[in-house]
């Protein structure tokens, strides 16, 4: 028995590892443990990848390529790969992921199984729409290869599934190719919701990458910097990044570093020097430009021994602006809220997962310190306000929200549940799915 | 481990690759993943033999007969239950030999044919495990530490040629190998950072290797602990 937690760090609970080093041997593995569920880089924030008291398998030794079609632009490998590893493989080959979250060190398995969605959703979709098929193992047994030969009802399953209907053994993933691993990119400061919204429509033609970070500590909520990129076409030179900072959170400080005192002059800061490099254009490697927080080993410390919450919802792109209003009133008077708000659009490309999260609309995510019952009141206020405006909450990131909202932000539930593999479970299923 | 040592080192360079072992489908899957990694390598897997001397030499003479070995990397070994092999003396018998009297005879046969070509360098993983005999595990423990006194002996042998012989002595780490432990230390290294130590300090001729670096001073107190200490400990 050993504690693991999820990145959001808010408990340790005592669970039973399974190793899974061998694909041919995780049948019987799965057989000698269930139920379990699989365990990836853990990056998840609340229960979707923990099962408190019971089996975690963990994926990651199933660490294996199986083959890479540098033609195509197509990689097979073991669930356990980190995308940051194809990516670091594949650049020099001309390809690239095209779809891949705020950070890389996540397997390929974790990202499946949360369907997850990076800076460019209108261009690319999230990263199911780039699975071209994949080798499931049911605890009874059976292996199931889903894929546009046959399956495809197993592929909208798992994609968004949580790792629910089995453990995913291998993948195989059409990339996109590239010139190289650099991106031309541009900072806009905004100063309200409405600069927001205008310069994202705007950007959505011209430029593949586009986030906001929001400040959402101010009573005039609304102000932030928005960046774009795009791929720069031509090869240059140098083929390495900067020197790749490795700074790390060595030791979980005693108290929150993110609080009520450090949370304004840290916004006002970020926001003062983001406006200083207003609208100029720079080459940057992608590696810091898309995940910045991936420099920093263990970032999620900083929260201090209780550990944080995330919240991150999508809203119909209809009335999104009113909405996503209200939502950074309510944060910024609660006194809570993050320095890491962030604001994206997603565009119309469907998701193929049954229960997959990205939608058309915007999304809105923010880290929030553990404040017991303060945080969780804001939580249900905000809950209203998303399922109001027929919204969603991202699983990946919840660790609490109710089951009448997760109920009713993902309508195909019922049908996912005939999918459901019965040796499987966790946190997450045990607290919103019944068991 | 030695999976991971090859990871490295393709990745700094393209290389003739051979994988030794008993699972030869297992290897296989480790030679196409090498091969992704490494196109322009070429990646062989033969199936070895560990205990006849006489095919242990056949193995190693037919790796790329002619062509020069740069890098032995020597790192089989089981880890047996402990009091099971107190009372099987067969797996007593099967644990001293795979992990001590097989990699040493490896690491001369490599010596021989490395003679030939006047460089090389040997490496053999050992085990923190062999510097002091423990009751919870000198078996083990006692056949890695037969390869420390080994390779001392081969170091003086070679000490005035261009053939580097590097012992590893690793701490617990996260392998298939310790994944069977039933009390498995909490901490372990990660199988890709002992890999990292094992190709630096390589690289660098090192003669012997802690990985990670603390168990060079854990293990000097340990030898040091006078035995009416010791022995009222449950190590």
């Amino acid at each position: 028995m050993r504690a693991v937690s999820s990145w959001g760090r808010l408990n340790a609970f005592p669970h039973s590892p399974v190793e899974l080093t061998d694909t041919k041997k995780v049948a019987s593995q799965m057989a000698g443990s269930a139920p379990g569920i699989p365990f990836g880089m853990g990056r998840s924030y609340g229960d979707v990848c923990l099962h408190p008291g019971g089996t975690i398998w963990m994926s990651s030794g199933m660490d294996h390529y199986l083959s890479f079609d540098a033609e195509a632009g197509v990689v097979v490998c073991e669930a356990g790969v980190l995308l940051r590893d194809i990516q670091r493989l594949s650049v020099s080959r001309g390809w690239m992921l095209p779809v891949t979250p705020g950070t890389q060190i996540v397997t390929v398995g974790g990202a499946i199984a949360n369907d997850v969605h990076g800076k460019n959703h209108h261009r690319f979709g999230s990263f199911g729409n780039h699975v071209r098929r994949l080798r499931l193992q049911r605890s009874d047994g059976t292996v199931i290869d889903c894929g546009p030969e046959g399956n495809k009802e197993w592929l909208a399953a798992t994609v968004g599934g949580l790792g629910l209907t089995g453990i995913i053994l291998e993948a195989e993933l059409q990339l996109r190719p590239v010139a190289g691993p650099w991106l031309e990119t541009e900072t806009l400061a905004f100063g309200t919701l409405n600069e927001f919204f205008q310069i994202s429509d705007a950007s959505e033609a011209d430029w593949e990458q586009g986030v906001a970070w929001i400040d959402c500590t101010r009573g005039n909520v609304g102000r932030g910097l928005f960046s774009r990129a795009n791929p720069l076409p031509q090869v240059i030179e140098k083929s390495q990044p900067e020197k790749r900072s490795r700074l790390s959170i060595p030791m979980t400080p005693p108290f929150s570093m993110v609080n009520g005192l450090s949370l304004r002059p840290f916004n006002n800061l970020y926001y003062t020097m983001g406006k200083r490099k207003h609208a100029m254009r720079r080459v940057e490697h992608y590696e810091p430009f898309l995940y910045p927080l991936d420099n920093i080993q263990q970032w999620n410390r900083m929260y201090g021994p209780k550990g944080f919450y995330q919240y991150q919802s999508v809203v119909p792109r209809d009335g999104a602006q009113a909405v996503t209003q209200s939502m950074l009133e309510e944060i910024a008077s609660s006194g809570n809220g993050s320095f890491l708000a962030v604001l994206k659009t997603f565009g119309s490309r469907p998701s193929i997962g049954m229960l997959s999260f990205p939608r058309p609309g915007v999304t809105l995510a923010l880290d929030f310190r553990n404040g017991g019952q303060a945080t969780e009141r804001l939580f249900q206020r905000l809950d209203a306000i998303v399922s109001e405006a027929g919204g969603a909450i991202y699983a990946a990131k919840d660790a609490r929200m109710p089951r009448w909202l997760f109920e009713a932000g993902y309508p195909r539930l019922g049908e996912f549940a005939n999918y459901r593999d019965p040796g499987i479970r966790s946190g997450f299923s045990r607290r919103l799915m019944g068991n | 481990m030695a999976e991971h040592c090859a990871r490295l080192w393709l990745a700094e360079a393209a290389a003739d690759v051979t994988l030794i072992g008993r699972d030869t489908a297992r290897l296989e899957i480790i030679a196409a993943d090498l091969r992704v990694r490494s196109p322009e390598s070429s990646v062989t897997v033969v199936e070895g033999q560990f205990r006849d001397p006489a095919e242990i030499q056949g193995v190693v003479d037919a790796i790329r007969p002619g062509d020069p070995v740069d890098i032995a990397l020597i790192a089989h070994g089981f880890l047996p239950d402990q009091e099971e092999s107190q009372n099987d003396l067969t797996l007593c018998r099967d644990a001293l030999e795979i992990n001590a009297v097989s990699p040493a005879l490896y690491a001369e046969a490599f010596a021989a044919r490395m003679m030939k070509s006047g460089y090389g360098t040997i490496i053999i993983i050992g085990s923190v495990a062999g510097d002091r005999g423990r009751k919870s595990n000198y078996i083990y423990g006692s056949a890695k530490g037969l390869l420390n006194i080994y390779a001392q002996g081969l170091q003086h042998r070679l000490a005035f040629t261009s053939i580097r012989v590097t012992l590893v002595k690793p701490g617990p780490t996260a392998t298939p190998m310790t994944a069977r432990m039933k009390n498995a230390p909490k901490n372990m290294a990660s199988v890709e950072s002992v890999a990292r130590d094992i190709v630096r300090g390589a690289d660098h001729g090192a003669a012997v290797i802690y990985t990670p670096a603390k168990w060079r001073l854990i293990m000097l107190i340990v030898r040091l602990v006078p035995n009416f200490l010791f022995h009222k400990t449950n190590l």
